[in-house]
């Protein structure tokens, strides 16, 4: 019978890490929806790993923000380094034993320690967030695409981690072992007086609850992941290292074009400074309509976008006004990835046509044609998301597969085609600026 | 203002079996639009002031495909740039230089995969490694003192990470340099780039240029100095729609360099 808690701690343990593999599957397969990405990640790969280490890791963008970035940096910091207290928590549900790495006396007083101040300065930070989101409102937490459910994600988030943290410093405090080992008790010794005339067997009893919530509340939380836009945490680190490391004004040029071009201009009698590949025959589209003619790192952008909005609030079209917003861009691309991918579920794996699409149903062409490219939402995210390129290839499909861009931008292409400027001049005239 | 400057084209030096230092891309808008237009000569009376030896390509001169391929357009952007490096290559053009941030950016980066390899320059990158050769002199003239502030186009920028040239070249003129509260990577667009341009904005409370000539209002300077065509457009009218009592002159950095060595 003694058995019992370890078994339940067990099934539990592995019930939870099997279904967030499950759901990690999941995201990986939709992840891969996405067409194929010419990039070769071993050329660079050192500076990949530093840009890693650097945004990711060191969050260096993040403090672009002062204020906001310095707490997420304790929060952050806090997470990680609390965590590591997880071990013991697992090896003592495993195997029945209490404090299992307590015998390191002094050092072990330390980590727990530093484990209480960081609870602490962790509920200070994510307290202010709330009151940022709830009674400051800033405003880039709002905007329509901000309602319902990624408002209501975001607080849950905040209220997680504070009830996680609590329980972590009630669990050291009830603890009247290690009470009384007197070292490490930092933040939970000022706690424990309040817990002082408990008997040993309720007090123990509280123990054990606190101890219980916490690991399954991390466990939960662990699975909410998926859910959330908290994938954050695990996706920014791939997100960052395969960020594209051109400069920030290049865009692709496509493959397939350059191939039917060179055609042209053969037939045409002029001779195309490059050869023609044969490997590239026929593309069935230029441009993305859905997601799956989006890229995967576009689409691994759009599951690891933390819904911060700081794109959005340097973007000029959203700063004056203008429907465009490119964390909404990101969050209609998962939305609908998100989407398609229960379609696939679904339908045993093929997915079958819903009539839906990322272009209109989720993402409005008003949106797609006030983008100016000025690489400001890019410049900006802290974990070197590209919502720009997602434009991009909205409007290539929307030219080249629907021919179907503003009457004015129509008319700017077709001087070019004539006359080989934007505006409708004659191209014999081009020096005669100088008359 | 009709005396013409001495401009040579790539065709002239080519029936003299000669090459230039380098290439001087003009753009469409340097070429045709009135107020790009002086831009175009500005700078070219600074090359001319130094003897630098340039030449353009004129009628061979053809759309860098940017505002093609920012709208969507790659067949017309590959068009374009496929016969534009046909030109450049048929003439062994090593280096260009170019007044306007799109085509720099789209020559510079977008050309190399489709066979057009060049050494590319903003004029500004340009002015200031003349400067650094010791071959040009900036003087401070009549901006010396001035308060002058820089808008950033995002072309250079951003895109290109190149913050600093043209601010040297202020910092030359001997003008105090008053920097906009978003500046430099935090620099707020003109309103112009990804074919905007070209076409009237979609429905929102203000126009992007109104919002960034505000700021350019804030820092209370008369001069704004920028390095692109659109953005000077951009920013032209908003001036003009704004002001009531103060003027404030939008300037290419060229032509504050030329204005102040009275060229
Ligand atoms: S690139 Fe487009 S979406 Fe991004 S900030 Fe600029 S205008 Fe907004
Ligand atoms: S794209 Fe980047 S900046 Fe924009 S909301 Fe997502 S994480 Fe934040």
């Amino acid at each position: 019978m003694s058995f019992l808690p370890n078994i339940i701690f067990f099934i539990v343990l592995t019930t939870s890490i099997g279904y967030f593999i499950s759901n990690v599957i999941k995201l990986r397969r939709n992840i891969n929806l996405g067409i194929d990405l010419d990039i070769d990640v071993s050329k660079d790969s050192k500076k990949r790993w530093a840009n890693m280490a650097k945004i990711a890791l060191g969050q260096s963008k993040m403090v672009r923000r002062p204020i906001s970035g310095a707490l997420h940096v304790i929060v952050y910091i806090g997470f990680i380094i609390i965590n590591i207290e997880l071990l013991e928590i697992v090896i003592d549900g495993l195997f029945g034993t209490h404090r299992i790495f307590s015998f390191m006396g002094g050092f072990y007083g330390f980590l727990i320690g530093t484990f209480e101040i960081f609870a602490i300065l962790v509920l200070v930070s994510v307290s202010i967030f709330w009151i940022r989101r709830n009674i400051i409102k800033l405003k880039r937490f709002y905007e329509d695409s901000m309602k319902g459910w990624p408002k209501l994600d975001a607080d849950l988030i905040l209220y997680f981690e504070i009830i996680l943290m609590s329980l972590f410093l009630l669990m050291n405090t009830t603890d009247a072992s290690f009470q009384q080992m007197n070292t490490g008790n930092i933040v939970s010794g000022y706690i424990y007086p309040f817990f002082e005339n408990y008997s040993a067997n309720t007090l123990h009893l509280l123990e054990r609850s606190f101890w219980w919530m916490h690991i399954v509340g991390i466990l939960i939380f662990l699975n909410y992941l998926y859910f959330s836009k908290h994938l954050h945490i695990l996706l920014a680190f791939p997100n960052t290292f395969y960020a594209s490391l051109e400069e920030k004004g290049k865009m692709s040029n496509l493959k397939s074009v350059t191939n039917e071009v060179n055609l042209m201009l053969n037939e045409m009698g002029s001779n195309p400074t490059e050869t023609i590949d044969d490997n590239i025959n026929e593309v069935a589209k230029f441009g993305a309509s859905d997601v799956s003619d989006l890229n995967w790192l576009q689409l691994l952008n759009s599951y690891s976008c933390t819904e911060c909005g700081r794109c959005t609030s340097v973007c000029p079209a959203n700063i004056t006004g203008k429907k465009l917003s490119p964390r909404k861009i990101m969050m209609m691309t998962r939305d609908r990835l998100e989407e398609v991918g229960k379609n696939i579920d679904s339908n045993k794996g093929v997915l079958v046509d819903d009539g839906k699409k990322l272009i209109d149903d989720y993402i409005t062409r008003e949106e797609i044609w006030a983008c100016t490219s000025c690489n400001a939402c890019v410049e900006e995210c802290p974990i070197s998301i590209d919502p720009m390129s997602i434009i991009l290839e909205m409007r290539r499909y929307l030219v080249m597969e629907e021919a179907s861009a503003p009457s004015e931008l129509n008319n700017m292409m077709s001087n070019i085609e004539n006359n080989g400027a934007p505006w409708p001049y004659n191209q014999m005239d081009r020096l005669n600026w100088n008359d | 203002m009709s005396d013409k400057l001495k401009v040579n084209t790539m065709s002239d030096y080519f029936a003299e079996g000669k090459t230039p230092e380098v290439l001087f891309w003009v753009g469409c808008a340097g070429s045709f639009d009135d107020r790009a237009k002086k831009i175009t000569k500005a700078f070219v009376k600074i090359l001319n002031s130094i003897n630098v030896d340039f030449a353009v390509l004129g009628q061979e001169e053809s759309c860098s495909g940017d505002p093609a391929k920012r709208a969507g357009n790659e067949f017309l952007f590959q068009m374009q740039a496929i016969s534009n490096i046909e030109v450049l290559n048929s003439y062994d053009v090593k280096t260009i230089v170019t007044t306007c941030p799109h085509c720099f950016n789209t020559i510079r980066n977008e050309y190399p995969s489709l066979g057009g390899n060049y050494k590319v320059y903003h004029h500004t990158q340009f002015l200031k490694k003349l400067l650094n050769d010791g071959r040009l002199k900036i003087k401070g003239g009549s901006y010396k003192g001035k308060r002058i502030t820089y808008h950033d186009p995002c072309y250079l920028g951003r895109a290109n990470n190149e913050y600093e040239a043209p601010r040297e070249l202020i910092a030359k003129l001997e003008a105090e340099l008053i920097e906009m509260k978003r500046c430099k990577s935090n620099g707020l667009c003109c309103g112009a780039g990804g074919a905007q341009m070209f076409k009237d904005a979609e429905k929102g409370n203000k126009e992007v240029n109104i919002e960034r000539t505000e700021d350019v209002k804030e820092t209370n300077t008369e001069v704004v100095a920028t390095g692109c065509p659109f953005c000077n457009t951009m920013l032209t009218d908003g001036a003009k729609t704004i002001e009531e009592e103060r003027k404030i002159s939008v300037m290419d950095i060229s032509e504050l360099i030329a204005k102040a060595q009275d060229l």
